[in-house]
């Protein structure tokens, strides 16, 4: 048996750090450590509460829409408000834009870019993979960050700028769009719908959409060559990724996209069956986080950093649901929400490598369609954002799914000022620490069993596979 | 070439570290999407070469943590060292609120060292500038910048610091910074043409520093007449109420714009001067204009008090009914009259 440290994981970023327990050439057990604090909710104490709209973003450059949703869902919460359906929509569009540029972003620059890695030298898709995914220098870069560029614009219309928008309000947004950005918001969307269809699938969004099985999935990547997408397919066929980075099987959302009565994506918890999400029996444990303090749900949290607690081996809470870990993201959202394609994935192999990035791609094919209906439910003439008081007392919470998971936002108002201020990102879940009961998190659990040899590349295909994003996590 | 200018000098190679200390990605984020241009390859074509960045590289682990060492050692020329978030020294002074992944060793120390070897070293966004929203509130991470503490220089790497390329560190702030000012900022040490007298006097690169944000903005002529805005999505200035400081921000954002056409009050929000050192504790509401007597404490920069008194009692005097009545609404209300003769 052997010990050893990996780390820094980069694509997305840095701050991660794993311990691998090896024994026979593959993960006994496995520890997910985060090496950063950045004191957030420490910061947010004491500030008028609708500081929380400028903090908030800058939690995350990643994710930071979904960031300023959760701030704004939990002040809506506190003042009883409920935004003009125009600023639901656009503020709908803004998060959307944001969570399927994460997903294409993630295939191309942070996952792919590792089958180009010279330990798969020899395999049949290695040159091809090289030239395209090939970090920097790949064809494949060159051509879709310009695409990405494209599609972000639609912030400057949404938002005002991308990252970190001060324009998503409680009521809605800060600016009304005009007629003639309705427009243009549609053309941009089609135009990134073009790049998706001829580049990433070779195929039209709504038929990958429509694909309601594994088996369906396999004869649709050997009809034609299917882009990007079926690059992939084709990689995770060979390697078998579908074997790697086994999930616990229990899967979380708290859905998504607000319409005028439900969300667009619904919330829930599956473990084989759908059950309701209960938001009460959320709990973060410190056991092992430097942090003092004890298991509490996240409305009553406290963050106290201890950098010399002998058990505390990251930053990073532990929250459970339930006394349980959860899997958040892109595949937990299609599960959830009844996606018959993703059902059937979970229901062959759970949470795997490859089932995880098919649900990103997927999830990309549902969403943008349903983008290009919301732009034209826009009214130009009637209000983007409703008014309402400020409490001096109050409680509120934000949930909602940025691109890798659930995320929430609670909030306590005592004498108009922020009295208590706790984020619960989507890698706090999957790469949380063990809990009191010494539960692994999730990532610790997918982690067992993976090979461990030179470069480590099977367990970074793992860690990538849930996208994690660790400044989120350590805020 | 005329005599009074230096022909460019095209680098053989120029070689890019990026580090990430204790940020939020953003200014990496914003690097790959705020600007018209790509940006990696507009780099590639003035020669830059990147030695490794956290986001975009290949090397994750033990292969990235041999070539930290290896530029630390100078066996890899690094040109430009981009540092991107604040540097933690908490708790104690020990760093250890920000070890480097995968070592024991603090990254502010990691940071020191290389800066150390590297020709140029840039801090990329107001957190490595000024230790920016990471050292909000009581600041328990004891964060700073890598040559300033908020306004006072120092930082961590002392005030009177200089890389062996003969300057300071370029602080290039903002929150996130523009796409575009990190690749012209390179472009231009990449080619020669990047000097002391390029920085301001907080050592921001002057081409987007000796602007205002108030340059370009579409609301000026809600400014001109003092005609404000008084809640989210009204379309007046923002100056008056809503804690818009665009006036005295130093920073190009409505010349330039963000995503090709936008900016934050492009997108009806107040700036709030994140490429100033401090932002961060405004000592008020960001939402709110601080006032005294009723008159902005917060003055246009090189505005003298009574002017900007006598010129706002005029000008809400005469402000025409078009733009006083769009100031409060969400939409024109009253859109400008069509001339029926020839302008002249």
């Amino acid at each position: 048996m052997t010990r050893i440290v990996v780390g820094p994981f980069n694509r997305v970023e840095g701050d991660l750090e794993v311990t691998l327990e090896v024994q026979d050439g593959v993960v006994a057990e496995a520890w997910a450590g985060s090496p950063l604090y950045r004191g957030f909710e420490q910061i947010l104490r004491g500030k008028h509460p609708m500081d929380a709209l400028m903090f908030a973003p800058r939690i995350c450059g990643i994710c930071s829409v979904s960031q300023s949703m959760a701030a704004a869902s939990a002040l809506a919460d506190a003042m009883g408000l409920a935004p003009a359906p125009n600023g639901r929509i656009t503020r709908n569009l803004a998060q959307a834009v944001e969570n399927v540029a994460d997903h294409f972003t993630h295939f191309y620059l942070f996952f792919m870019p590792d089958f180009a890695r010279a330990e798969y030298a020899g395999r049949a898709w290695h040159e091809r993979a090289t030239e395209r995914f090939r970090a920097v220098r790949g064809a494949a870069a060159a051509a879709i960050l310009p695409a990405r560029t494209a599609f972000l614009s639609a912030m400057a219309t949404l938002a005002g700028k991308w990252p970190h928008s001060l324009a998503l309000q409680p009521g809605g947004v800060a600016r009304a769009l005009e007629a003639s950005e309705k427009i243009r918001l549609f053309a941009l969307l089609r135009d990134f719908r073009r790049h998706l269809e001829t580049t990433l699938f070779n195929d039209a969004l709504e038929s990958v959409a429509a694909l309601d099985s594994a088996a369906a999935l396999s004869r649709w990547a050997a009809e034609q060559p299917r882009g990007d997408f079926g690059d992939f397919l084709e990689i995770a066929e060979d390697l078998d990724l579908a074997s790697l980075g086994r999930g616990l099987g229990r899967f979380m959302s708290y859905g998504n996209y607000p319409q005028e009565k439900s969300r667009f994506l619904r919330d829930g918890v599956w473990d084989g069956h759908l059950h309701a999400l209960d938001a009460q029996a959320i709990a973060e444990d410190i056991s092992h986080a430097w942090l003092e303090g004890e298991t509490r749900h996240p409305a009553q949290g406290v963050t106290r950093p201890q950098d010399e607690k002998a058990e505390g081996y990251t930053w990073c809470k532990a929250p459970r649901l339930a006394g349980e870990p959860m899997e958040t993201g892109a595949l937990a959202r299609q599960v959830v929400n009844g996606h018959p394609l993703a059902r059937d994935l979970v229901q062959r192999g759970g949470g795997n490598v490859k089932s995880r990035v098919v649900a990103r791609l997927l999830e990309i094919a549902v969403i943008l369609p349903e983008m290009e209906k919301w732009v034209q439910q826009l009214v130009p003439g009637e209000p983007f954002c409703a008014q309402g008081e400020m409490p001096a007392q109050a409680a509120g919470a934000g949930l909602v799914e940025a691109a890798r998971g659930s995320l929430g936002h609670w909030i306590i108002i005592e004498g108009g000022r922020i009295a208590n201020y706790q984020i619960v990102s989507p890698t706090t879940w999957n790469f949380s620490p063990r809990d009191g009961g010494g539960t692994p998190g999730p990532l610790e659990q997918a982690l067992v069993g993976t090979p461990v040899g030179e470069g480590n590349v099977a367990v970074q295909h793992v860690v990538r596979s849930f996208d994690p994003c660790m400044v989120c996590t350590v805020h | 070439m005329n005599e009074r200018t230096e022909p460019f000098s095209m680098p053989a190679s120029f070689n890019l570290l990026w580090l990430q200390s204790a940020g939020c990605g953003g200014c990496s984020m914003s690097l790959l999407s705020s600007g018209d241009r790509e940006p990696m390859a507009a780099l590639d074509a003035v020669g830059v070469r990147v030695l490794w960045h956290p986001s975009l590289s290949e090397e994750s682990g033990d292969e990235a943590k041999r070539i930290l060492e290896r530029c630390a050692r100078g066996e890899i020329a690094v040109d430009a060292l981009c540092v991107e978030g604040a540097l933690l020294r908490g708790p104690r002074g020990t760093g250890r609120f920000h070890r480097h992944a995968g070592s024991e060793r603090p990254m502010m120390d990691w940071v020191k060292e290389i800066a150390q070897a590297a020709r140029y070293t840039l801090a990329i966004g107001s957190c490595a500038a000024w230790g920016g929203v990471a050292a909000a509130g009581e600041n328990a991470t004891d964060a700073c910048g890598l040559q300033y503490e908020g306004d006072q220089p120092g930082g961590l790497l002392g005030a009177h610091w200089k890389g062996r390329g003969g300057l300071p560190v370029i602080n290039i702030a903002g929150c996130p910074c523009h796409s575009d000012w990190i690749t012209e900022t390179l472009t231009a040490l990449a080619l020669g043409a990047f000097g002391a007298k390029d920085l301001d006097s907080f050592n921001r690169p002057r081409f987007f520093a000796d602007h205002l944000v108030h340059h370009g903005c579409t609301r000026n002529e809600y400014y001109e007449f003092k005609a404000s805005a008084h809640k989210p999505s009204d379309l007046g200035c923002l100056m008056e109420n809503m804690g818009c400081k665009g006036t005295q921000a130093h920073a190009d954002c409505n010349i330039r714009l963000w995503n090709g056409s936008g900016s934050c009050a492009r997108g009806g929000a107040p700036c709030i001067s994140c490429t100033e050192p401090g932002f961060e504790e405004p000592g008020h509401p960001f939402h709110e204009t601080p006032k005294l007597a009723g008159i902005p404490i917060g003055l246009p920069t090189d505005m003298p008090k009574a002017w900007f008194v006598a010129l706002a009692a005029l000008s809400k005097s005469a402000t025409p009914k078009r733009v006083r009545e769009n100031a409060v609404a969400d939409h024109q209300v009253v859109v400008p009259a069509v001339k029926k003769t020839g302008l002249k």
